[in-house]
């Protein structure tokens, strides 16, 4: 699906700012923001933790509705940027307080602490967090998916089946 | 500690009046405004005086403002900047996110509440009409000797009979689904989950996530304040009949429909615990008719259906951080009944509420946004809230069924958005505040 370079077909306003659509490969955002010099060592030990954290949780990011999310740092002349692209079955700007909630929740946010720009006071400052993330997204121009339109609950569940009937027909032998 | 010598009445009390009145007024000039301030702060009841007096009182007088009507008053720019952005905004600029679209959009308002020129409310609640007359004979008065302040509309409330209990037009028991704020010495009825942090309804105190962040500033302004989101509804009596009787043969059949709309039958008796037919003694309960929860008794929603007002409005324990979700509800019925079998008069009559929460964008507008006009709320696909959603004849209600579900489709609008408005809703030392603003 080609999506204009506003991001969206027709402006519609939720709480917080535009709604970006739903495509084949569902609702989604990319963040890109320049990281603070000298703090690419950081980031990438950061994946560790969240490693560590998210192991412990296998519900934990439910509520985000989630397929992926991937975190990706990149050199453009001399400056490092950080992406961060979620893929989701939620429009994010209905759901955004949970997130804020769960990534404060978390520690899933604190890599943001080492981007430009970034709001100092976010723990209290949850409007400013929002602002920060809103006018950092980059809109897709296109999106595909193999499997169009898909939820992770539904997938979640062809998977199980998918396991159950295996089993079954192991047993059987 | 709540300070309920300074926190407005309506905040924690619900009176037992049958009548009232909404006063919308507009702010012409500063000296007008302060004097009619200064005139009502003797009048409106603090959360403690309506407690010790709430059995001999006629009358409870409640006041608030818009963030214009806060300019008016003389409330300095570098203030007025400290409110949160959708307070600033108005209702009106949010008319889209919020779904007030087609018939239900600003435009159509009526009462001049989609004006700039709205500044302030006054509610009051009274015991009975005798009682109602005379506070307005007097608020005519204060007017008239303030002429820098105008009327722009007043709205009667009445309760619709029988007064035994509280219930809207279409008749459906209300009242029945309220949080209790920790500190105010209720007892939350069982099922309606523990107290809840004060910070979630007044400003000044720790929230369910911890101290509350970003006042309005300075601090005697905001402290014991809340918001307060009014909504006007009309409710289509006579619709809403047509369609009873055009998707139920008997009168059993009719009302189960209504039950499956609401989620509760009209006695307010929860499809949950009453899923086959109405159980009058349990919906008048309190201890009883809002004890149920969704995951373990009704995941499916074969009794209350997924998308049904009650459902949508209180997801309970199917939703994500509830506790950060929930409001206070204050209001009252207005115009007159429609009696039994009489066809639609079009005469206006409905609901003129008010949901009270510490923040209008996490909580009253996540509602409105989410909950109600979420047309894939629970994945639901082409559904808004069957009661007070935005509907316009194309979505449909689904009522999960074994073996084959019902799907009615074209569901049409019971309800239109006649007015709106945000106000802040000062304590009262605020109110004295912003009296004696130079």
């Amino acid at each position: 699906m080609a999506i204009p370079k506003e991001g969206y077909f027709k402006l519609e306003q939720g709480r917080y700012g535009p709604i970006y659509p739903k495509t084949p490969a569902c609702y989604g955002f990319t963040i890109i923001a320049k990281i603070k010099p000298g703090r690419e060592t950081t980031i990438r030990e950061y994946g560790n933790v969240v490693e560590k954290t998210i192991a412990g949780l296998p519900d934990g990011l439910e509520v985000l509705k989630l397929h992926y999310l991937r975190w990706v740092l990149f050199d453009i002349g001399k400056d490092t940027y950080f992406m961060y692209q979620g893929i989701f079955d939620t429009d994010f700007d209905k759901y955004t307080e949970d997130a804020v909630a769960l990534f404060t929740k978390y520690g899933l946010n604190t890599v943001f602490e080492n981007l430009e720009g970034f709001p100092e006071d976010w723990k209290t400052n949850t409007p400013a967090f929002i602002k920060f993330v809103r006018e950092h997204q980059r809109p897709s121009f296109l999106e595909y998916g193999e499997y169009p339109y898909a939820t992770a609950d539904e997938i979640k569940k062809a998977l199980k089946l998918k396991a159950s009937f295996s089993e079954m027909l192991d047993q059987m032998q | 500690m709540l300070d309920l010598d300074d926190i407005q009445h309506i905040l924690l009390t619900r009176t037992p009046a049958l009548t009232g009145q909404y006063e919308f007024v507009s702010f012409r000039d500063r000296a007008g405004a302060k004097a009619w301030v200064t005139a009502l702060l003797d009048k409106v009841q603090s959360a403690a005086e309506t407690e010790s007096s709430v059995a001999t009182s006629k009358r409870w007088v409640t006041v608030a403002f818009t963030w214009s009507g806060l300019r008016a008053l003389g409330v300095d720019e570098g203030s007025l900047a400290t409110f949160p952005e959708e307070f600033k905004q108005g209702m009106v600029a949010r008319a889209a996110m919020l779904g007030d679209t087609g018939v239900n959009h600003p435009d159509n308002w009526v009462g001049g509440l989609a004006s700039p020129d709205l500044h302030a409310i006054a509610i009051l609640f009274a015991r009975d009409a005798v009682e109602r007359e005379r506070c307005l004979s007097e608020h005519q008065k204060l007017l008239a000797q303030c002429p820098g302040v105008e009327l722009l509309s007043s709205l009667d409330l009445e309760a619709t009979p029988p007064f035994d209990h509280a219930h809207d037009h279409f008749g459906y028991r209300d009242r029945l689904s309220q949080p209790v704020i920790e500190g105010s010495g209720d007892v939350p009825t069982p099922g309606s989950g523990a107290p809840l942090k004060a910070g979630e309804f007044i400003l000044g105190y720790p929230d369910e996530d911890g101290p509350q962040q970003l006042l309005p500033q300075p601090e005697i302004l905001s402290r014991n304040g809340s918001f307060l989101a009014y909504r006007r509804l009309q409710e289509h009596v006579g619709t809403f009949r047509d369609f009873l009787a055009q998707h139920g043969k008997t009168a059993e059949e009719q009302e189960l429909v209504a039950a499956k709309l609401m989620g509760r039958w009209r006695s307010g008796a929860p499809l949950v615990l009453a899923p086959e037919q109405d159980d009058p003694a349990l919906g008048a309960d309190m201890q009883r008719n809002n004890d149920f929860n969704f995951k373990e008794m009704d995941p499916h929603g074969y009794a209350m259906p997924l998308g049904s007002h009650c459902r949508r409005m209180n997801p309970r324990d199917t939703a994500h951080n509830m506790n950060r979700r929930r409001m206070i509800r204050r209001g009252a019925t207005y115009g007159p009944p429609l009696a039994p079998g009489a066809p639609e008069d079009g005469v206006e009559r409905g609901i003129a509420a008010f949901v009270i929460c510490a923040s209008l964008i996490r909580q009253f507008e996540f509602a409105q946004n989410v909950w109600i006009n979420d047309k894939n709320f629970h994945e639901l696909g082409n559904e808004r809230d069957p009661i007070i959603g935005t509907q316009d004849g194309t979505l449909e209600f689904k009522i999960p069924k074994r073996p084959i579900r019902k799907r009615i489709t074209g569901l049409p609008a019971f309800t239109t958005v006649r007015g709106g408005a945000y106000f802040f809703l000062p304590g009262l030392r605020a109110l004295r505040y912003l009296s004696t603003l130079s």
